[in-house]
């Protein structure tokens, strides 16, 4: 049991100065997303029944690889923001928290150079 | 992790019925929260019908009334008995609120169930320990800083810039809007809650402050402001009608401002 004040204790080691950073790119990227995801559902929709060399000539497209390597970024990005705060929310562990965090990183980071990775194969092969 | 269940010295147990007295023409029941801390026993409901015939409006002349004339160990604070002071917070019906300024008759349900602050530590019946919160709204230095000479009349503020402060001003700290935050239950050791935020938008938005800046450093931080997610009960439980949520969005917008 502590026996630090209260006022010690709520001051605890101060302010991170950090938190507008993660606030203002969780909103740049679901404004980013909400254009992302109607472009690629209307997208989709417009492939369907294109078959292979169909969806592979769309996306030999500078413009569609370039709209899909964003659509891509953003939303794994806004993600991984949106994990973080339920994980900063949720997990009081510090040690299972931090874990979390780095593997939250691993997963969405990864993920991510995957797909682009096979957005890319794709685009500059055809 | 977050712990979802009571721990067994928690759980509440049904506890002892005292019957309206002989005569009753109005009779309501009350279920009303009860722990001793000087005894080993779990908290328990008791039961108190009273008759309503002859008892004030509000569930706190109730609670007096309960208190006066059947169970004088019932504890709870009270003070102005008029939605000034704050002390009388409590969950009434299902929603914190002050009792003083609660009707009896404006309780959803046959029955008036009446517990603590939720999420706060129990000192007896109806008394939370409010230390903590105390100690955040302290942190947030809630009076007017500034470094230029003391004037030998007031600070000057404009018909305008005090308008500002209309709907933060009002605030009474009886701390309905924090006990009723999810992200407050869970994370009450580091995030400051709604009304303490809200007090702290109160000197940030006082024209009169010359330490806005220095307000805004130390609320930067993931946790002391950045667990709001708008979730809004704070506005819906507020007693004097203030909008905490909105002070919070304010504070994020004049963060982000100042990096523009």
């Amino acid at each position: 049991m502590s026996l630090a004040t209260p006022i010690a204790r709520v001051r605890g080691l101060g302010s991170a100065k950090e938190g507008v950073a993660h606030f203002k790119q969780v909103r740049v990227t679901s404004i980013a997303s909400v254009f992302l995801t109607l472009w690629f559902v209307w997208s989709a929709v417009g492939l369907s029944g294109a078959g292979y060399a169909g969806v592979t000539a769309w996306l030999g497209s500078t413009l569609n690889a370039t709209l899909m390597l964003l659509f891509i970024g953003v939303n794994f990005r806004h993600a991984q923001l949106g994990v973080q705060t339920i994980v900063e929310d949720y997990v009081h562990h510090k040690l299972i928290k931090t874990v979390s965090l780095i593997a939250l990183a691993f997963v969405t980071y990864g993920l991510g150079a995957a797909s682009a990775i096979a957005v890319l194969k794709v685009a500059l092969s055809g | 992790m977050v712990q979802f269940t009571l721990p067994r010295h928690s759980k509440i147990e049904q506890g002892r019925h005292h019957p309206a007295p002989a005569g009753a023409e109005k009779t309501k029941t009350f279920k009303i929260y009860r722990y001793d801390p000087d005894t080993p026993d779990n908290p328990r409901i008791d039961t108190y019908e009273v008759d309503l015939a002859d008892c004030a409006p509000m569930v706190l002349d109730a609670l007096i009334k309960i208190k006066d004339e059947v169970d004088t160990t019932l504890t709870f604070r009270r003070s102005c008995r008029e939605g000034i002071c704050g002390s009388c917070s409590m969950n009434i019906g299902g929603t914190n609120t002050l009792a003083c300024t609660c009707a009896i008759e404006d309780v959803p349900g046959d029955e008036v169930a009446v517990y603590p602050l939720p999420h706060m530590q129990v000192m007896k019946d109806l008394v939370v320990d409010l230390t903590q919160f105390w100690a955040q709204y302290e942190s947030i230095q809630p009076w007017l800083k500034a470094d230029s000479p003391t004037p030998e009349k007031e600070w000057a503020q404009s018909p305008a810039e005090r308008e500002e402060l209309d709907g933060l001003y009002e605030c009474i700290l009886c701390g309905c809007c924090s006990a009723a935050c999810p992200s407050y239950w869970w994370n009450s050791d580091k995030y400051l809650g709604p009304a303490v935020l809200l007090q702290a938008y109160r000197w940030i938005a006082d024209t009169r402050d010359e330490y806005t800046g220095e307000r805004l450093d130390e609320l930067e931080d993931p946790f002391k402001l950045y667990r709001c997610h708008t979730i809004m009960n704070c506005v819906q439980v507020c007693p004097k009608g203030l909008n905490p949520a909105k002070a919070i969005a304010e504070i994020k917008k004049l963060m982000v401002e100042r990096t523009l």
